[in-house]
């Protein structure tokens, strides 16, 4: 089911929450919705479940308007940040919930009911743990029957609102590679909402990337990181090391040298965005960036070495091999490999 | 204390000591709990049952026999029967409407439900004959309707659930704020209407603490006596209730009568205690499960 949302802006007690939001989501789709907190990408993700109503513009899913409907009417599948299983209710009954209170002619017989959840708990692997109730289950598996839960009703779309938040690192992992398996499988259309960058570049199909009520980009995990269009998701996703440059005649200028860059932005002052171990060392005569090694640290295979620069305040972070001569030196000359300038506010 | 004495290696011997106080504190401050409850709880409790016993079991049962005793026992019975579903209706709305949906006036809602615990009940009753008395607004109009509220039934019914109308919502508003509104958002996401998603998620994540509110509405409504004095006329055999049948009693002089049908409602309150208590323990493990979800 192909989802569209269009000029979506959400108001919360006159407060903003989301400006003017437009989206498209592909049938089959793994979408990621990325963001710092408040960034109004939960607040996207209900109202596209129907769980909040949009104080302007609409929601689409295939051709029809969806902003009317009810959240029981759009039939979608909301896997809840905590969960939120019934903790009354044994897991095959959590399960079966959204059958049961299907209107009598389109219910299912009890024994269709439970052969459909066994056979869900099956998929999510947790055959054996029908009769317990959810205090009993792992976080691990409450997330899978919250999962099986969302699928019995054959929802249109899967809606998760952070998956993995509550989990400890090494579920999250496993659960990670488990959702994109199942994504593979079923080909739900699926959004789901993280604030963690590695969950999202990892799972997703593409990366919608959120800051303050606003989506600052979309595209792959490889768009998004490779060629990020802002200086926030240049510094939200993965690291990066700015320095104040200057602009003349479409070239950079770091005080009073030229650092071999090339710009097309007007003259004055600007913001230099480049990944630290995306540099390449360079002899000192040629224009390039040039500094006195402050501090040495060794991350993994790199080491990460800080710059007090020449005529200019500002300290960078680089990358290089561990192994390299230069982290032999005290002064270390370079040039960024890939690199975004954009224009100072 | 812990100073004065020689350090020992076991640290969890510190840690006792540094959050326990001296024996003889200990007991000092037990003592005087226990004896101050003695006094102002256990005994009163004791002697009701020792007082209506005093002439033997036999004039003890004599007093409830008599007509005017059933008809208060049947007239407390009945009023309860009435004002105990209203209350729990009224009850889990307005802890709904309060717990879940955000609106304007919300908090003078919440302060409005707490009005009847902090009005004397004397003054509860008093509303009510301000209302319905012959010389009032509603009074007349009822009265050509040949519907009679003061000294009768249904004034004794509303100032009844006036009293204990806060039992079952105050005890529900913090259950239902804290439970939040996300298990109802699942149910509804899973394709429930409003009705269902009451009665299959609501209902049964409150279902202790409603009990719990019930037991105690039900309790001070067949004990409510202020507001009941005022509103009941005090006819006997048509609107005494078993609290004002033992003031009656008692004002007669007949004390082993007023005292066994006391006894009754002490009994009902031993009742409810233990339920209380059973439920708390009940209750307890399943907030604990809640909380841990």
């Amino acid at each position: 089911m192909d989802v569209r949302v269009s000029g979506v802006r959400k108001e919360f007690d006159r407060f903003p929450a989301l400006h003017d939001v437009s989206l498209d989501i592909n049938s089959g789709e793994l979408i990621a919705l990325l963001g710092p907190s408040g960034s109004g990408k939960t607040t996207l993700l209900r109202l596209i479940a129907g769980l909040e109503t949009p104080t302007d513009g609409k929601v689409f899913f295939g051709d029809e308007d969806a902003s009317l409907k009810s959240v029981q009417e759009r039939n979608v599948g909301f896997v809840f940040q905590h969960y939120a299983l019934f903790r009354h209710m044994t897991v095959i009954d959590n399960v079966g919930f959204g059958l049961k209170v299907r209107p009598s002619n389109t219910r299912p017989s009890t024994d269709e009911i439970r052969r459909r959840s066994s056979e869900l708990l099956d998929f999510v692997q947790l055959s054996g743990l029908e009769k317990r109730y959810p205090a009993q289950l792992s976080g691990g598996q409450r997330q899978r029957v919250a999962l099986a839960r969302a699928m019995a009703i054959e929802p249109r779309i899967l809606l998760l609102d952070e998956p993995f938040g509550a989990l400890d690192a090494k579920v999250r992992k496993e659960l990670r590679r488990w959702l994109r398996e199942i994504h593979d499988k079923t080909k739900h259309t699926t959004v789901f909402v993280t604030h963690d960058q590695d969950e999202a570049l990892e799972l997703a199909d593409r990366v919608v990337v959120m800051s303050q009520g606003r989506i600052e980009q979309i595209g792959t995990p490889d768009e998004v990181y490779d060629k990020p269009n802002s200086p926030f998701v240049y510094s939200f996703i993965g690291e990066s090391s700015t320095l104040g440059v200057r602009v003349e005649n479409g070239e950079l200028w770091l005080a009073d040298r030229p650092i071999g860059l090339k710009s097309e932005l007007p003259n004055g002052d600007a913001s230099l965005y480049f990944r630290p171990h995306d540099v390449e060392i360079v002899d000192g005569s040629q224009a390039c960036i040039a500094g006195t090694v402050v501090a040495s640290r060794r991350v993994g295979a790199t080491r990460r070495v800080e710059l007090d620069l020449r005529g200019s305040a500002d300290r960078v972070e680089i990358g290089i091999t561990a192994d390299h001569p230069a982290t032999e030196m005290s002064g270390i000359a370079f040039r960024p490999k890939h690199w975004r300038v954009f224009p100072k506010n | 204390m812990a100073l004065d004495q020689p350090r020992t290696k076991d640290p969890t011997a510190i840690a006792r000591h540094a959050t326990t106080e001296r024996r003889t504190a200990r007991y000092l401050l037990t003592g005087t709990a226990l004896v101050f409850l003695g006094l102002f709880l256990l005994l009163p409790l004791v002697s009701v049952f020792v007082e209506a016993f005093r002439k033997g079991p036999a004039a003890y049962f004599a007093a409830f026999p008599e007509p005017d005793a059933l008809a208060a026992i049947r007239l407390t019975l009945l009023v309860a029967a009435i004002a105990v579903p209203l209350n729990v209706i009224f009850g889990v709305v307005a802890a709904w409407a309060i717990a879940k949906f955000e609106f304007k006036g919300k908090a003078f809602l919440t302060t409005l439900i707490d009005l009847p615990f902090s009005v004397s009940p004397v003054i509860s009753g008093l509303v009510y004959v301000l209302l319905f008395s012959s010389h009032s607004l509603l009074g007349p109009w009822f009265k050509s309707h040949g519907i009679e509220v003061l000294f009768a039934v249904p004034g004794i019914v509303l100032a009844t659930v006036f009293v204990t109308f806060p039992f079952v919502a105050r005890e529900l508003i913090p259950l239902m704020q804290e439970q939040g509104t996300t298990d109802e958002e699942a149910a509804l996401s899973l394709g429930a209407n409003g009705w269902q998603t009451f009665w299959h998620v609501t209902l049964p994540n409150i279902k202790w603490g409603l009990l719990y509110g019930v037991l105690l509405c039900n309790a001070r409504a067949m004990g409510e006596f202020g507001a009941v004095s005022v509103v009941s006329g005090h006819i006997r055999g048509l609107t005494n209730t078993m609290p004002l049948h033992v003031e009656i009693l008692y004002n007669e002089y007949n004390f082993v009568a007023a005292f066994a049908v006391a006894s009754l409602l002490a009994l009902l309150a031993l009742v409810t205690l233990v339920l209380k208590s059973l439920l708390e323990l009940r209750y307890g493990t399943e907030l604990r499960a809640a909380g841990g979800h």
